[in-house]
């Protein structure tokens, strides 16, 4: 390798997605030199494709009224089903209304309290105060006593990445787009930066920092079928569980969102739900009060989804040529609403599936969208196992969201743990030198080069990278979903065993220079499949039901003993991960009853 | 609708290979079911040619990343349903922007280096104080900052401006668009003095001859027309009251 291709900074941050860049803000204030790496200009992150909102304790509408951060904290505890650290829940609600409130002051659009008298969707009145108006506004979202979800019409991810990414701009903070870390480069014991690929040219090149942080998001796309961006590979993740040092936390914790359209898969954001909306099944039928007779169509996601698919099993779902499915309706919430606060929804509906939502009912199903799993680091976003290295946003596992994450509450932690995190690698960097052993970024250099020369020559093995990645796709989609059982979890563990073994004979059908999707599917795809590893088998260890991981043959929350979270490790070389346990941080509220989820879906059904 | 066979005709070059000069490529498949150009091209990709480079990420059409010239006009690939095309579809990548090979350009450094150029966030001298209470803010304010804040940066308006594709530095609807933005932002302290040093010049608005191909396909539906207008007048008034001190 050339030393003059290597890239050195102080704070090296992977991706460019909310927490990501708060992070680098955090750290650039601190007068850190940083670069932020990305497989996309930032503004693609798959943040701005959020809709709903970011939950913080305001307490500024009347549905919110004397809400704090001590309520925020329980149904976060909740929602979790005590999976989550509850020092991290509670630093998290403390810290969350200063997020809000500082990006209002970076320019972000909050929609505003309008005061009023006003009915909502079930009968109720309530009142807007004329003393908050103008303050931020808040929507209902799932799971929560209050309503507490601040948000910017309809496109809340959208206005937040482009305030955040605005102030990187402004700090001047060097951003390579097109630029994806393939390695990290470690010694077993620091960090010292990560090998990257030019997504432009198809080189390879270090970088080099004192402190490196994974902000690389979830890995949705691993399942076929996901409300995700198509860039969100899990690629951070993986990179990480290579080191053999690094541990994954709650690989098994995935979330399905209720209401992904049928049959694209697009995202309709629970502030349908939130706002009013309900589901419906082929007759017409309201049935969640029957399942949830307080909660309704807004317990947690885990429980809606649950029994949206529990409902479609007992032959309520409306059939369809692409399986079947059940209805949101919001057609009663009125143009005038779902022209503005749902006017996201409205064209998704009008460009995805042909139809007008003000009248026409949208077919939905639970869908793929979240991964409460992975980097594990501490509260201080420090990841287990290296020094220098650090994780923030979806791609971590810091763990606000043990077993089930609230709606809003994913925004707010990329904001909340990059303003934490951030911190905290601005004052590492501060105390340490820039030291690199040479020979190791030149062996790091030359591992990756040699992978690429390898898939470059076309030489050896015979398997079909797209191939093996739908079987892969498909496996997570039919055994690891929303109802797991030990025959279709040890299966999915068989199968993705024997195409890991497959991948690696994987041979180029075409030239592989330059920046050549194929040989970029080719070096992404070993991971995966040892992310997915990670995701099957800790849900197969895992024999009882929390959050969203539910057992039809175990089908009880067990705290006796499954009161803590899994760690995946994958020792190189090794065919499968190596699962060790850890408990959960309880630090103020005990196991409990959520208020929600609590009948009991009979096995079998 | 079924059983129809669709001809790709897809713009192809990649920079790593110069030897090869650039040309147009066809494809055939045979057109599902809800079929978008998002869902051919992989098809296409991972059926036929695993080497065609293009950019798809959020696939919803809230991202920006799939704009190209579909049968000529620029507009968002993963929207465009080939319901709603001829049997014979043509794909080329976005015009102004630098490509980086086959249907794939780089939006971002263009727009990067526009947001550096306008100094797009909030210029104020306030100083954030976390313990206290947001400052506020009527609701239709928040509301039109946020009908301007809808850019996705796609470029389609870009793409299809005669300006734009005549001269480097001209910065098209998209960023008189972010101008007017933070014009109407009271948290933005700078006076109308400082925007005019930016856009009321010949790469700013009094670059844009006014054709309207912008407005009409933004797939947003930004009112661009109005904003233009809007930024025209505020830069046309200054201009008048400059030439009045003068
Ligand atoms: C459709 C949808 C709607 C949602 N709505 C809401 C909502 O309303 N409220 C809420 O709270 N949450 C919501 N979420 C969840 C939330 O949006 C995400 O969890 C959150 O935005 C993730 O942010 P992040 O910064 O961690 O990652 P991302 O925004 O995904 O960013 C990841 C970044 O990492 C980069 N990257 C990835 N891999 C690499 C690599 N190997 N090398 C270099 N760069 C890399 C990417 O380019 C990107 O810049 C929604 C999610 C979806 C799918
Ligand atoms: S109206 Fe102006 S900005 Fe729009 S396309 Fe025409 S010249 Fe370009
Ligand atoms: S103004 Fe419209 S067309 Fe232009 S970049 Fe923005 S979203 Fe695209
Ligand atoms: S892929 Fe995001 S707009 Fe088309």
């Amino acid at each position: 390798m050339n030393w003059s291709d290597a890239h050195i900074s102080d704070v090296l941050v992977i991706g460019a997605g909310l927490a990501g860049e708060r992070v680098a803000i955090e750290a650039a204030m601190n007068g850190h030199r940083v670069t932020i790496l990305s497989l996309v200009p930032p503004r693609r992150s798959h943040s701005t494709a959020a809709q709903g909102g970011m939950q913080a304790a305001l307490g500024n509408v009347a549905m919110g009224y004397g809400d704090n951060p001590d309520i925020h904290f329980e149904d976060t505890v909740k929602g979790s089903d005590w999976g989550c650290d509850q020092e991290v829940a509670r630093l998290f609600c403390e810290l969350a209304p200063v997020a809000v409130r500082q990006l209002s002051h970076w320019g972000v659009p909050w929609s505003r309290v309008v005061p009023g008298k006003r009915t909502l969707p079930d009968g109720v009145d309530i009142e807007d105060l004329q003393e908050k108006a103008g303050l931020i506004a808040q929507r209902q979202f799932g799971g929560t006593a209050k309503w507490r979800t601040c948000f910017a019409s309809d496109g809340t991810g959208h206005v937040l990445q482009y305030a955040m990414d605005s102030v990187v701009i402004k700090l001047g903070v060097a951003v390579h787009d097109r630029c994806e870390a393939i390695s990290l480069i470690h010694n077993g014991d620091t960090c010292f930066g990560a090998v990257t690929m030019d997504l432009r040219t198809g080189e390879i090149r270090p970088y080099l920092a004192k402190a490196t942080v994974i902000a690389t998001g979830g890995y949705g796309r691993m399942y076929g079928v996901s409300t995700n961006a198509v860039i969100n590979e899990g690629t951070g993740m993986a990179i990480a569980l290579d080191t053999g040092v690094v541990p994954l936390g709650n690989m098994e914790a995935v979330q399905f969102h209720p209401t992904g359209i049928v049959p694209a898969a697009i995202l309709v954001t629970e502030g349908c739900r939130g706002d009013g909306g309900i589901l419906l099944d082929k007759n017409l039928h309201r049935f969640m009060p029957d399942y949830e007779p307080v909660k309704k169509e807004i317990a947690s996601r885990d429980v809606v989804s649950r029994w949206m698919l529990h409902h479609i099993r007992q032959g309520f779902g409306v059939d369809s040529p692409y399986g079947p499915h059940l209805w949101l309706d919001i057609r009663h919430l009125g143009p005038g609403h779902i022209c503005t606060n749902l006017r996201e929804v409205h064209t998704i509906c009008q460009n995805f599936l042909g139809i007008d939502c003000v009248e026409a009912l949208i077919p939905v199903r639970p869908t793929q969208h979240y991964s409460m799993g992975g980097v594990r680091t501490n509260k201080h976003g420090e990841a287990y196992g290296l020094k220098a290295l650090f994780a923030a946003g979806e791609a971590a596992c810091w763990d606000l969201h043990g077993f089930n994450r609230l709606g809003g509450n994913s925004l707010a932690e990329t904001i909340v743990a990059g303003m934490a995190v951030g911190e905290r690698v601005a004052d590492f960097a501060g105390e340490q030198s820039l030291i690199f052993p040479f020979s190791l970024v030149e062996e790091a250099m030359a591992a990756q080069a040699q992978r690429l020369a390898d898939l470059r020559s076309r030489k050896n093995g015979a398997e079909d990278v797209f191939v093996l990645r739908r079987r892969m796709e498909e496996t997570l989609l039919n055994n690891v979903g929303i109802f797991r059982t030990g025959a279709d979890l040890q299966e999915a563990v068989t199968t993705l065993q024997g195409l890991y073994e497959r991948a690696q004979h994987l041979r180029l059908r075409s030239s592989g220079l330059g920046p050549n999707p194929e040989l970029l599917a080719a070096l992404r795809l070993p991971g995966m499949l040892r992310l997915a590893l990670c995701i099957s088998f800790g849900a197969l260890q895992r024999t009882e039901s929390r959050g969203s991981h539910y057992r039809e043959d175990y089908p009880r929350r067990d705290d006796d003993h499954w009161l803590k979270r899994t760690l995946a490790y994958w020792k190189p070389g090794d065919p499968m991960p190596d699962l060790q346990h850890e408990p959960v941080n309880i630090t103020e509220l005990p196991p409990g009853s959520r208020g929600y989820g609590e009948m009991p879906i009979e096995a079998g059904d | 609708m079924a059983d129809r066979l669709l001809t790709f005709s897809v713009f192809r070059y990649n920079p790593i290979t110069p030897e090869i000069p650039p040309r147009m490529q066809e494809y055939q498949l045979e057109e599902t079911m809800g079929m978008s150009l998002f869902i051919a091209l992989n098809r296409l990709r991972e059926e036929m040619d695993p080497s065609l480079m293009f950019d798809f990420v959020c696939r919803a059409a809230i991202c920006g990343s799939c704009a190209m010239l579909i049968n000529g006009r620029p507009g968002l690939a993963c929207k465009t349903l080939t319901q709603d095309m001829p049997d014979r579809i043509t794909v080329m990548p976005l015009p102004v922007f630098k490509l980086v090979g086959d249907l794939s350009v780089d939006t971002g450094v263009w727009f990067r280096h526009l947001n550096v150029r306008t100094e797009a966030w909030i210029h104020t001298d306030k100083v954030f104080n976390p313990k206290s209470i947001e400052a506020r803010m009527d609701n239709p304010t928040a509301q039109a900052i946020y009908d301007a804040e809808r850019c996705i940066e796609c470029g389609c308006c870009i793409g299809a401006c005669a300006t734009a594709n005549m001269r480097a530095d001209f910065m098209g609807a998209a960023f008189l668009n972010r101008i007017a933005r933070f014009m109407i932002d009271p948290r933005d302290e700078r006076p109308t003095a400082k925007y005019f040093d930016v856009v009321g010049t010949d790469e700013g608005v009094f670059g844009c001859i006014g054709l309207m191909a912008c407005d009409d396909l933004c797939p947003m539906e930004i009112p661009l027309q109005g904003q233009l207008a809007f930024v025209r007048r505020k830069m046309a008034q200054m201009a008048l009251k400059c030439k009045k001190s003068a």
